[in-house]
């Protein structure tokens, strides 16, 4: 990893996600399931199933149920629900927060959404009465993983960790990488290398890179 | 759905591992402010009509394409600027002249920031340590002793050390070098810093 390039980091754990971060604009290009409480002329092209045609303007009929995305749907969201409302995504809902509470560790939370956490807290701002809940559940799930993640971490060296990071989600990978990262430094220093002058793994990549530019 | 392409982008960047700079893409960009150009062209006639023509229906029409205006803005935004601090980072880890390689990746405005990047850093350096500044970017990892051990990894040349005298560095030569001169070139990958 690079010692020098400081990333905009996630900011999606909190009230709000950081205009900058890469990883919130990735996080809220997810979709969720939202109803349109009023018609949008001129919109249909985007969603042909349902576009009332020409003589409504080609607009997307009131009631239509579609998916948008979280910006989306955050951009258009008022306590009015004016223009449209949402529903939550599966995940988020009673049946799946009892599996969760049943055992954390057993789910795989890359596969149903690779930004749980952070999609799960930004689902906050369209005042659900089951907002409460879903916090709840939100941090339990989170402290029932914690400790195997932290454990992985910090005893998986100098080998492959697919395994063990594959059904994490993007928030805990994070987590995971740091601590390899914590881990890595303290055997360096323990061997004595701490003090050893390194190539930059940014000019390592760029050889890299240009070796496999040649072969083409 | 609108903003495709401004998250295309941002994908590409977030792909490309910690720190690598892939290259600048100008028709990626040039695509996304075409259809910023077009929304706001939209929402311009659409707003007309619905102040003069009584369409207040079109206003979440209105509010959907603005959305997708300020999406797009966060998208390029971000991508611009994460593209900065990897050209920062490049400064610190590489130093000051880069290959042409990476030069072919940046755009014409991120070598002129960098080139300022450049000159500011040099400006707050020499501003240190009395009349002579001080090279920050030396010893980023605390020095042990004033010469090191290191070992040649490719054909360099003539490199001169301070008392005049200058060594050969041929591919696996070995020589005892004071750390200050060499720890560029082993960040760049010419030299390895043996420990005995």
């Amino acid at each position: 990893m690079s010692e020098a390039y400081f990333r905009v980091e996630s900011g999606a754990l909190g009230s709000e996600e950081n205009f900058l971060s890469l990883d919130d604009i990735l996080m809220s290009h997810e979709k969720l399931p939202v109803r349109m409480e009023t018609a949008m002329p001129r919109l249909g092209a985007f969603f042909l199933e349902r576009s009332g045609g020409a003589e409504t303007d080609n607009a997307v009929p009131q009631g239509s149920k579609l998916e948008l995305p979280l910006w989306l749907a955050k951009g258009l969201f008022d306590n009015k629900r004016r223009i449209l409302s949402v529903e939550l995504p599966k995940i988020y809902q009673e049946g799946w927060r009892t599996v969760f509470s049943a055992d954390a560790n057993v789910v795989d939370l890359h596969k149903i959404g690779p930004h749980f956490y952070g999609f799960g807290s930004q689902l906050l701002h369209f005042d659900s009465p089951e907002n409460a809940d879903i916090s709840q559940s939100l941090l339990q799930t989170f402290i029932g993983r914690f400790r195997r993640i932290m454990d992985s971490s910090q005893n998986a060296y100098n080998e492959d960790t697919s395994a063990l990071v594959a059904r994490l989600d993007e928030m805990e990978r994070g987590l995971f990488q740091t601590g390899q990262k914590g881990l890595n430094d303290f055997q360096c220093w323990e061997k004595g290398q701490a003090s050893q002058i390194t190539v930059s793994t940014l000019v390592q990549n760029y050889k890299k890179r240009k070796f496999t530019d040649m072969e083409d | 759905m609108f903003c495709e392409k401004a998250t295309e982008l941002v994908r590409e960047l977030h792909r490309a591992p910690e720190g690598q700079l892939p290259a600048f893409n100008e028709d990626g960009l040039r695509q996304v402010l075409e259809e910023m150009k077009a929304l706001y062209e939209q929402n311009q006639s659409d707003v007309n009509e619905a102040k003069s023509g009584g369409r207040s229906d079109l206003i979440p029409t209105i509010k959907f394409r603005h959305c997708s205006l300020l999406r797009n803005r966060r998208c390029t935004v971000a991508y611009l600027y994460d593209r900065l601090l990897r050209i920062r980072a490049l400064r610190w880890e590489y130093g000051s002249i880069l290959p042409n390689a990476l030069r072919f990746h940046m755009s014409a405005e991120e070598m002129e920031w960098f080139n300022n990047y450049k000159k500011s850093l040099a400006t707050y350096m020499r501003s240190l340590g009395g009349r002579e500044g001080l090279d920050i970017t030396q010893d980023m990892k605390p020095p042990k002793s004033l010469y090191i051990e290191v070992r040649c990894l490719k054909d360099y040349g003539e490199f001169e050390v301070d008392d005049g005298t200058s060594v050969l560095l041929k591919k696996n030569s070995q020589h005892f070098l004071p750390r200050w001169k060499c720890e560029q070139l082993i960040r760049q990958g010419v030299l390895e810093h043996i420990l005995s």
